[in-house]
């Protein structure tokens, strides 16, 4: 059974074998199919027509499905793996151990952005970077640089408060639990975090970055917590809504899915600590 | 909704285009915390300069060339030439494909923010592949 565990507990041994699989995937043009798929939903969901992976009450249960896909392909590789959550509001410094030339590398310089240690540096590994929008192939971060802090466990715990899955009108302008965690309202989580790492993160191509999958993993488990606090709150909507995932509407791209398959996380994986 | 937009526009262009230049000169890539939320502003004003050495543009779908400007609502942002991908939110704040997470009052705020980011790098095209 896989057990996901947070990042800054993992043994060198689960590092070691984490990057080589995520490298892996790479070299064989798995990794990048990933990639692209998310850059083709960030670029077609829209917060007044079909929206099925961001701005809507889906964002959740669709990355709770891109992420098993993905660690099903990592343990494909490597059967031992389990995709690591970074909880941000802990591990919230570019010195933390993350970020650590044995795990993802560091910063980056300042001159060009480009990350220069670690195995996704431009230079040893072949971390090339296919899906973008500009002329550069290097993985780019900037830690911190955009001037924004990561959320912190109270401004977490604000938003775990909600006690509604979301709302009218299901996109970027809603309220509810759903867009406070994604942040496009309120104290915003999800989407400073991407901004505070930057570089690849910040863009629509942000699984370039393997930090991506440790980031929206915590984002799952914080969803978990959520139904735990909110054991009667469903998700939302529950029919019969345009341009919106109901409860049991398939999602895309799989077509075989739906959020009410999703809501339930232990028949795919469980956690290092009681979520 | 671009044809509506698109008309709003143009009517709305010389009234919306004092406001939303004196909006935007002088502080750079505005922040989407400091432009107001709730209220959908009037449709932006089309711009064109010169902005850390690249030639920024933008204005109504069509009007520069524009072949797909399919999420901006009927306006498009260009840079040297190349078009940005970019999206209006509900709250009338824009994203880009560089600047995603990161919501900015205007167009013209996401082009210059775009620009920080490509440190002098050219834009590619990038088209949905998976569908």
């Amino acid at each position: 059974m896989t057990v996901r565990k947070n990042q800054a507990q993992l043994t060198a041994d689960e590092k070691r074998r984490f990057v080589n699989a995520l490298l892996a995937l790479k070299r064989d043009g798995r990794y990048d199919s990933f990639v692209s798929t998310h850059n083709d939903f960030i670029m077609s969901d829209r917060d007044d027509s079909d929206r099925v992976g961001h701005r809507s009450p889906s964002f959740l249960p669709w990355h709770r499905r891109f992420l098993i896909q993905f660690e099903q392909a990592l343990q494909s590789v490597d059967a031992s793996v389990a995709l690591p959550y970074w909880d941000w509001t802990t591990d919230r410094t570019p010195a933390a151990s993350l970020w650590a030339p044995d795990f993802l590398g560091g910063t980056g310089r300042s001159r060009d952005g480009q990350v220069t240690d670690g195995a996704f540096a431009a230079t040893g590994n072949g971390w090339r970077i296919n899906v973008r929008v500009d002329g550069r192939d290097f993985l780019r971060r900037g830690l911190g640089s955009s001037g924004v802090q990561l959320p912190t466990k109270a401004e977490v715990d604000s938003v775990l408060a909600t006690p509604v899955y979301d709302a009218a009108p299901w996109n970027s302008a809603s309220d509810g639990f759903r867009n406070h965690l994604e942040g496009w309202r309120g104290v915003n989580l999800h989407n400073r975090v991407h901004v505070w790492v930057g570089g690849h993160m910040a863009t629509g191509a942000s699984p370039n970055d393997p930090v991506f999958w440790l980031h929206h993993a915590y984002v799952d488990k914080l969803w978990t917590q959520w139904q735990s606090r909110h054991p009667n709150s469903p998700y939302l909507p529950a029919a019969g809504t345009r341009n919106v995932v109901d409860l049991r509407d398939t999602m895309r791209p799989w077509g075989d899915v739906t959020p009410a398959d999703m809501l339930d996380h232990t028949r795919y994986y469980t956690y290092d600590v009681a979520a | 909704m671009s044809g509506i937009t698109r008309r709003q526009a143009i009517g709305a262009a010389s009234a919306a285009s004092a406001a939303a230049g004196l909006a935007v000169v002088g502080v750079g890539a505005t922040p989407a915390a400091a432009a107001p939320r709730g209220a959908r502003p009037a449709e932006p004003a089309s711009f064109d300069e010169v902005y850390l050495g690249r030639r920024i543009q933008g204005g109504p779908a069509g009007g520069h060339g524009g072949h797909h400007a399919d999420h901006g609502g009927g306006y498009s942002v260009r840079i040297d030439g190349d078009e940005l991908h970019i999206m209006r939110n509900a709250d009338g704040t824009w994203i880009s494909a560089i600047t995603h997470y990161d919501p900015q009052a205007t167009p013209r705020a996401l082009a210059r923010a775009a620009v920080d980011d490509l440190q002098g790098a050219a834009l590619v095209p990038l088209v949905p592949s998976t569908r």
